[in-house]
């Protein structure tokens, strides 16, 4: 179902809470990796908040559909919306990265509620979304499996094996969407090992890819629309998207794929925040 | 199911010195999966070699083929086991243990998923496919990922048991079989198995040998060799590497005071070093050789050739035993034998 304009500001509102939200897990873990967390939290939310079918009163429900958070260091923005759809109090934040908390800079099936997959090294994530489509796919069950990777995580031969096995398959229950914000540690994913020409790659390897801008609510709806009803070719989603969105300063800036805040830096960080999002109060 | 009239996972030993261990392999799943429907098995291309054919005769819907892709095998492994079911991952010893060794350690064993990674060709066993097929590590790393239950069959009997057996361990297994050329070392199927439980194959009191694999069998042919000779040797199934039967290497320390330990592995990290650690955790005085592959890779060629060269036949094993106790080898001329 498209993006309605209700929707889209009720979607944008807890979008705004959340990078807010991703600002104060900053301070509390000492670090993270926020400019990819805050590249990735409109796609985030558009699946927790209106897509994915799951229940947080029933975290291990047979029926849910399944996420993977390939791109693992995009915990900081993941755990949070874990939070906010309900499956653990957000007090609990406090607590990440420290002695006996169940959050990391990388996310943990084992420790967190709502996780369905343990991640972290790169590369590891489409693959055993395969699997997981398979599975389904065997067993005659209508769960959709997404899985939401880096792009720079595209370097990693893994993903190719995977990305052929489900075309070959026809794992139409498998979505991968790639969060295309154009930086790696080392500098743009050009500089530093070129994607381009990126969607013609996926096609080549049997998928119909849509490319859209994924921070656009109504643009995100329409391309996971158009992957939940595929029916021969799988859809991958390839999301431009700007690494570190919604902070002024951060946007597009290398230095911000980690980096650790004070608290004089995420007020600075809020306070752009509440600017860029001044229209939905 | 082809040729000679088997059914059940009951295999005789007339079944096991006609087929190799890995069609018994590929049997047994067939059969238990007739019973269990989330028994799924994956392969990388290697669907003839593993012998997981003879479990795809039997369900093709319920064999994948990734293509020659060893981490998306045990990275969809994992995927399939989150959704419910048992996959059997299957290739080559080397592949799966260091090509997809953190795939395994992080994707499986770490989430605790009942996935059974059946590695064929381990040690030499494809010998003269050269060093690159060679997998002499594969102990090592296995018995240091958490979770993991390591198993190395003798024959094919054995392996059969062992299939079935894994099914009951609620997470990862790790075992290892050769190409299954080997010929069957137990004399009657009706033995216990038990993962964790080593079998002692013969009973002795001057000294054990423990080992696993094709070590079985060639300790066997040489503790009768030695018998002639004088020396009563005990000789352990070492069959799981993890977790290690304890209780055997204390009892085997303190009856017979002498310890050989026989691996087609590297000396290092491998049974050798698991009994090691026992024996020093224990604080049991013993004497204790460690024999296998000596953190060497292995030369090029066929596997009894190979077994030959690096002592891990009869003649090698004995060889050894005898040094430890203190007794030189006899002369022998006779080349008939050889």
């Amino acid at each position: 179902m498209p993006v309605t304009p209700e929707e889209d500001r009720r979607l944008r509102q807890i979008a705004k809470e959340l990078r807010l939200t991703v600002v104060d897990v900053m301070a509390w873990a000492g670090g993270a990796h926020i400019g990819g967390s805050l590249s990735c939290l409109d796609l985030l939310t558009a699946l927790y908040f209106k897509y994915l079918k799951i229940d947080p009163e029933r975290p291990d429900w047979e029926e849910r559909d399944r996420f993977i958070l390939s791109k693992g260091h995009a915990a900081a923005g993941y755990i949070p919306v874990l939070s906010k759809r309900g499956y653990f109090p957000h007090d609990l934040l406090k607590t990440f990265n420290h002695f006996g908390s169940p959050f990391a800079m990388h996310p943990d099936s084992n420790k967190v509620v709502g996780c369905d997959v343990s991640a972290g090294s790169l590369g590891h994530g489409l693959p055993i979304a395969f699997g997981m489509g398979l599975g389904f796919k065997y067993q005659g069950r209508d769960n959709k499996v997404v899985c939401l990777m880096g792009d720079g995580e595209s370097c990693e031969g893994s993903i190719w094996e995977a990305a052929m096995a489900i075309a070959h398959y026809k794992l139409t229950n498998v979505i991968p969407i790639v969060d295309r914000n154009g930086l790696m540690i080392d500098g743009t994913t050009e500089q530093v090992m070129a994607l381009e020409p990126f969607a013609d790659k996926w096609r080549a390897f049997g998928f119909d890819p849509v490319e859209i801008d994924g921070h656009d609510f109504v643009q995100i709806g329409g391309a996971l629309d158009k992957a939940w009803a595929a029916k021969d070719r799988p859809v991958v989603i390839i999301a431009r998207t700007v690494k570190g969105k919604g902070v002024d300063f951060m946007e597009n800036q290398i230095p911000y794929h980690y980096a650790a805040g004070d608290s004089v830096l995420c007020a600075r960080a809020k306070e752009s925040i509440e600017r860029a999002y001044k229209e939905v109060g | 199911m082809a040729d000679n009239a088997v059914t059940g996972t009951n295999w005789t030993c007339y079944d096991s010195s006609t087929m190799t261990s890995r069609e018994i392999y590929g049997r047994t799943l067939a059969e238990l999966a007739k019973e269990d429907k989330r028994i799924v098995a994956l392969t990388a291309d290697l669907e003839k070699s593993t012998a997981l054919n003879k479990f795809g005769e039997v369900f093709p819907d319920r064999i994948f083929n990734v293509g020659i892709a060893e981490q998306d095998l045990f990275g969809a492994a994992a995927g399939m086991a989150k959704t419910g079911l048992i996959p059997f991952a299957s290739t080559f010893a080397i592949f799966a243990c260091l090509r997809a060794g953190e795939q395994i350690r992080t994707d499986i064993a770490y989430q605790n998923l009942p996935v059974k990674i059946i590695a064929t060709h381990g040690g030499m066993s494809f010998g003269h496919a050269g060093t690159t097929h060679h997998c002499t590590e594969d102990f090592a790393v296995m018995r240091a990922i958490a979770n993991m239950t390591v198993i190395c069959p003798a024959d094919g009997i054995e392996t059969s048991r062992a299939v079935r057996a894994c099914l009951d361990v609620p997470g990862p297994v790790y075992m290892r079989i050769g190409r299954g050329f080997e010929p069957p070392c137990y004399e009657d199927e009706s033995y216990e198995f038990a993962i964790g439980k080593a079998v002692t194959m013969r009973p002795g009191k001057d000294m054990t040998i423990i080992a696993c694999g094709i070590g079985v069998l060639q300790s066997l042919n040489a503790a009768r060799t030695l018998e002639a000779e004088g020396i009563d040797v005990r000789v352990v199934n070492m069959h799981t590497l993890k977790p290690l039967d304890r209780e055997a290497v204390i009892a085997a320390a303190r009856e017979t005071g002498h310890i050989l330990t026989v691996e087609e592995h590297n000396i290092i990290g491998g049974l050798g070093d698991a009994v090691a650690s026992v024996l020093a955790e224990e604080g049991i005085g013993c004497k204790f050789h460690k024999h296998g592959v000596k953190d060497i890779f292995a030369e090029i060629g066929y596997a009894e050739d190979l077994y030959a060269y690096y002592g891990l036949d009869a003649n090698g094993i004995a060889d050894e035993a005898r040094r430890m106790m203190g007794i030189d080898t006899p002369e022998d001329d006779n080349w008939e034998d050889e």
